[in-house]
């Protein structure tokens, strides 16, 4: 409902901008949640306000923030017609909206986060949250004493399903008895209901929480009850200082300017991007409320995926049936497996929602 | 703690805001104003109210706050559906549009900021019981509080004068005006009432449930309230019984799923609407269709002089 103004401020913005402004490129955004998530969304502002320090005399930008993803084909064309010349959407759900509008506006420049279609002018990229993912598995497995961990999971998607896998890799690597019992909130935003997923979670033996899903409410259940959990998307320790052990923090100020930069310049290409830790596209917030030793293997594992020498989905990958993993990328699985999993790995007690 | 015990709690605590939101929009209904505005106010509530609390450390001027902001944003409601006789059904929608921006730029400030959840009650003794302790004896004030409107409610409607009077408005409100009752204060009254249990609501969830602030955090609640009262078919008692059969639903998917009991989580998200669309085809497969809805419910009354 908010975006409808939102979008109707847009058009107006693009109806009443002097003819002096129009020298600058406008740089659109599209955010499935609000800003004020703390989280995913909020992180994606932050690349904008990257691009407005870096670029703000050359660049204008506008957002849509709470687009519903079944419904976000009219935003984006709004802001495709109100003169923006690169639109960024920034969820999974977006994409296949995206795909029509960029048909229709070959002129505009398109970059999808999470996704995996591409046109000429229609670019994706994504980050590597599962190197994230397996370094708490790795915290996780260290720390519980229920060797229970209890998983909010958003929807089942691949990105999803790959931060399981490689959060169970982790865990797997240091505990081998360890049990992960996964709910599906089927939402990426609705605090009530991730809490309500925590506490079901907690009720049933898990002491230590993670999420896929956006607000920080997971966190805060733990924190009353005095267990642990890990922080999504931005360092979520302010909502519970007791209870947070680190947070994946997404970080995309550094690719937004850089992509900005390259529309600006003509060097603009329609490709894929997928980092991680090297690519600083992937950050951890830093480790809390653990013992140093635990600490120092964190800090260590980080260190070993950001240089290369570790990979998550390092062959052999077992799935749940027992069933190995066809290698396709060498020593580890490819790319286009981890962007496409749609399976569990072997002890994951769970089946995979269709 | 029992799991039963345990996930009995998390199912009041999920269905104590559809409580108390769906009971004031009850009210408004019996006494045939449609406001759909129930989504905004609960988002403005829960700003207001986590933006007083933080501001004045008081949970309890937050708790005020946060229904004064209901009531307010239901008096303009008001305005314009009894004073200038505007459709309910748009201006309600409006209502809900306006409250979720507002709810925006009043918690923008807040955003990031967490405190302390209004503590449960604890009566030595008692919470302490084993198996069932902490379910009668240990819940948040508000759990108390929503079944005390509920049985207020239920008092108010079928034993008391004045609602009699409300829902012979809510039923006829021509008849009733040219029997001389007083349709436009009944209603207003009444609108303020739901505004107010609507900012309440709010206030539960920012304050209580997930004491934080963000946009979007009532995420369809005042939906499901509304959808409530119709399933419930105006009547106070199934109200409450829908509230913690809607919110069982809820949570207990989440536990069948972290036991992995291979339930299709996506049905029992949708389960809140298709049983109303169930209720309402009983509703009016059945003999009493007249006896549901009340009979002026969503038209416009502007009295003859």
């Amino acid at each position: 409902m908010r975006t409808l103004f939102k979008v109707a401020g847009a058009i107006a913005a693009g109806l009443a901008t002097p003819a002096a402004a129009a020298d600058k490129l406008k740089v659109g955004f599209i955010y499935v949640g609000p800003i004020g998530d703390f989280g995913y969304s909020y992180q994606h502002n932050q690349g904008r306000l990257a691009v407005e320090k870096a670029l703000g005399d050359k660049v204008e930008t506008t957002f849509l923030e709470n687009v519903p993803e079944a419904d976000s084909e009219r935003s984006i064309e709004q802001l495709a017609r109100t003169g923006h010349k690169l639109i960024f959407t920034t969820s999974f759900g977006f994409m296949e909206p995206t795909v029509k509008v960029a048909k229709k506006y070959p002129n505009v420049l398109f970059e999808h986060a999470t996704g995996y279609k591409r046109d000429k002018n229609l670019a994706t990229y994504s980050a590597k949250f599962h190197e994230g993912r397996y370094v708490q598995g790795v915290i996780a497995g260290k720390l519980t004493k229920s060797n229970t961990i209890g998983y909010v999971a958003s929807f089942p998607i691949p990105e999803v399903v790959s931060g399981i896998n490689a959060f169970m890799l982790g865990a797997q690597s240091v505990n081998p008895a360890i049990k992960v019992k996964i709910v599906w909130a089927n939402t990426w935003f609705d605090p009530g209901k991730e809490a309500d997923a925590a506490k079901a979670l907690l009720d049933q033996g898990a002491d230590i929480i993670t999420q896929h899903t956006d607000s920080p409410a997971p966190l805060q259940q733990a924190e009353a009850r005095g267990k642990l959990a890990f922080g999504q998307a931005s360092d979520m320790i302010r909502f519970a200082p007791k209870a947070t052990l680190t947070s994946i923090v997404d970080n995309w100020n550094d690719y937004y300017v850089a992509r900005v930069k390259a529309a600006l310049d003509g060097t603009w290409k329609s490709e894929d991007t997928w980092g991680g830790f090297a690519a600083n596209m992937v950050n951890m917030a830093p480790f809390t409320n653990m013992p140093d030793d635990v600490k120092k293997l964190a800090t260590d594992t980080e260190a070993a995926i950001k240089s290369g020498a570790l990979n998550p989905f390092k062959c052999p990958v077992v799935d749940q049936d027992g069933k190995t993993v066809e290698c396709k990328g060498g020593a580890n699985l490819s790319d286009e497996q981890v962007l496409g999993m749609a399976f569990y790995v072997k002890g994951i007690d769970d089946k995979l929602p269709k | 703690m029992d799991i039963w015990q345990a996930v009995l709690i998390t199912v009041i605590t999920a269905a104590t805001p559809l409580l108390i939101a769906a009971l004031g929009e009850l009210v408004v209904e019996r006494a045939g104003v449609l406001n759909l505005g129930i989504e905004g106010m609960m988002a403005v509530g829960a700003a207001c109210g986590f933006a007083a609390a933080t501001l004045s450390g008081s949970s309890a001027l937050g708790v005020l706050a946060a229904i004064a902001a209901g009531v307010a944003l239901s008096a303009v409601f008001a305005l314009l559906t009894l004073g200038l006789a505007t459709n309910q059904v748009a201006t309600g929608l409006a209502l809900t549009i306006v409250g979720l921006g507002l709810s925006g730029l009043i918690g923008a400030g807040f955003v990031g900021t967490s405190r302390e959840a209004i503590p449960a009650i604890r009566i030595p003794g008692l919470t302490e019981l084993p198996g069932v302790g902490r379910l009668l004896f240990g819940q948040d004030p508000f759990v108390y509080l929503s079944l005390a409107l509920a049985i207020a409610v239920l008092w108010f409607l079928g034993r008391s004068r004045a609602g009699l009077t409300l829902r012979s408005i809510g039923e006829n409100h021509t008849s009733a005006h040219w029997l001389g009752l007083p349709v436009m204060q009944v209603r207003l009254l009444a609108i303020l009432f739901g505004g107010g249990c609507a900012g309440l609501a709010g206030a539960y969830l920012s304050l209580v449930y997930t004491p934080f602030w963000s946009p979007g955090m009532t995420a369809g609640r005042g939906w499901i309230a509304l959808a409530l009262v119709v399933f419930a078919s105006w009547k106070p008692l199934r109200v409450l019984f829908g509230a913690y059969l809607f919110g069982g639903a809820t949570v207990l998917q989440l536990h069948a799923q972290a036991a992995s009991l291979g339930f299709p989580s996506q049905v029992m998200s949708a389960f809140p609407y298709v049983a109303t669309i169930v209720a309402l085809v009983i509703m009016s497969a059945g003999r009493r269709k007249a006896a549901a809805a009340p009979g002026s419910l969503g038209t416009s009354f502007v009295p003859d002089r």
